[in-house]
């Protein structure tokens, strides 16, 4: 009976694809913004290997890689990066202390996730003003 | 022979994981902190930052953490969200020459001879 299926299922399901209607809670946006972090870090890498292989290479190699990094973009991919990084091991650390039960309470989980959001929000307003004021 | 499908397939990734993600908390804020502390630099005292062997000892076996760590973490991403498995195979093999690449890459930077 291959229509028994179909006619139960229900007509109108509310499916939130509106993304102005999809509301994620605290420890969601913590969790996506440790994959979106977490990927970003992924294809820094290599770039990152890239430039340590320029400016460690030779005299005229370290002064291209200063010149480039004393750009406005550079500076604030360097921010960015300093954002993922530091969201990204705050993020884990909370997940390390979850997986071993601590903090799985609605209240406590709520808290870790405002502490890891404001405290990777610091670290790269510190970074931001090391690099640009 | 290992089974290939059914549970606890994603045990050992997930302990690998974790058991990275642990080396990582502890190495990657002591190797900024030893860069940070040396900074600002010209060419001479940055080159000399990396003639200590324990420096590249642990910067090598950081990035190959690095390496397990995110090759979980990428798989995750391209299982949850990309359904076509010709593009999700493709994309996997991707991160594999990436992180791979890397590291070897890392290793003939630090051990080049200056």
């Amino acid at each position: 009976m291959p229509d028994s299926n179909r006619a139960v299922k229900p007509t109108a399901r509310p499916v939130y694809l509106d993304l102005l209607r999809i509301h994620l809670p605290l420890a969601g946006w913590v969790s996506i913004l440790h994959r979106v972090s977490g990927a970003l870090l992924f294809a820094a890498l290599p770039l990152g290997v890239w430039a340590l292989s320029v400016s460690l290479a030779d005299a005229a190699g370290f002064r291209r890689m200063a010149d480039a990094f004393s750009h406005p973009l550079a500076r604030l991919a360097a921010v960015m990066l300093v954002w993922a990084l530091a969201h990204h091991l705050l993020a884990g650390l909370r997940h390390l202390a979850l997986d071993v039960h601590w903090g799985l309470g609605l209240r406590r989980a709520r808290h870790s996730s405002i502490a890891v959001l404001l405290a990777g929000g610091l670290v790269t307003l510190l970074a931001a003003w090391r690099l640009f004021a | 022979m290992k089974s290939t499908t059914g549970a606890h397939t994603g045990t050992g990734s997930w302990l690998l994981q974790r058991a990275t993600a642990v080396v990582l908390a502890l190495a990657l804020p002591l190797l900024t902190a030893y860069f940070l502390a040396a900074l600002p630099l010209d060419f001479t005292g940055w080159q000399a930052l990396f003639a200590p062997l324990w420096l590249r000892v642990s910067m090598l076996l950081s990035a190959a953490a690095l390496a397990l760590h995110a090759w979980v973490g990428m798989r995750d991403i391209f299982m949850d969200y990309v359904r076509h498995t010709g593009l999700r195979l493709a994309l996997l093999l991707a991160v594999i020459v990436t992180l791979a690449a890397s590291v070897v890459w890392l290793a003939a930077v630090l051990w080049s001879p200056t």
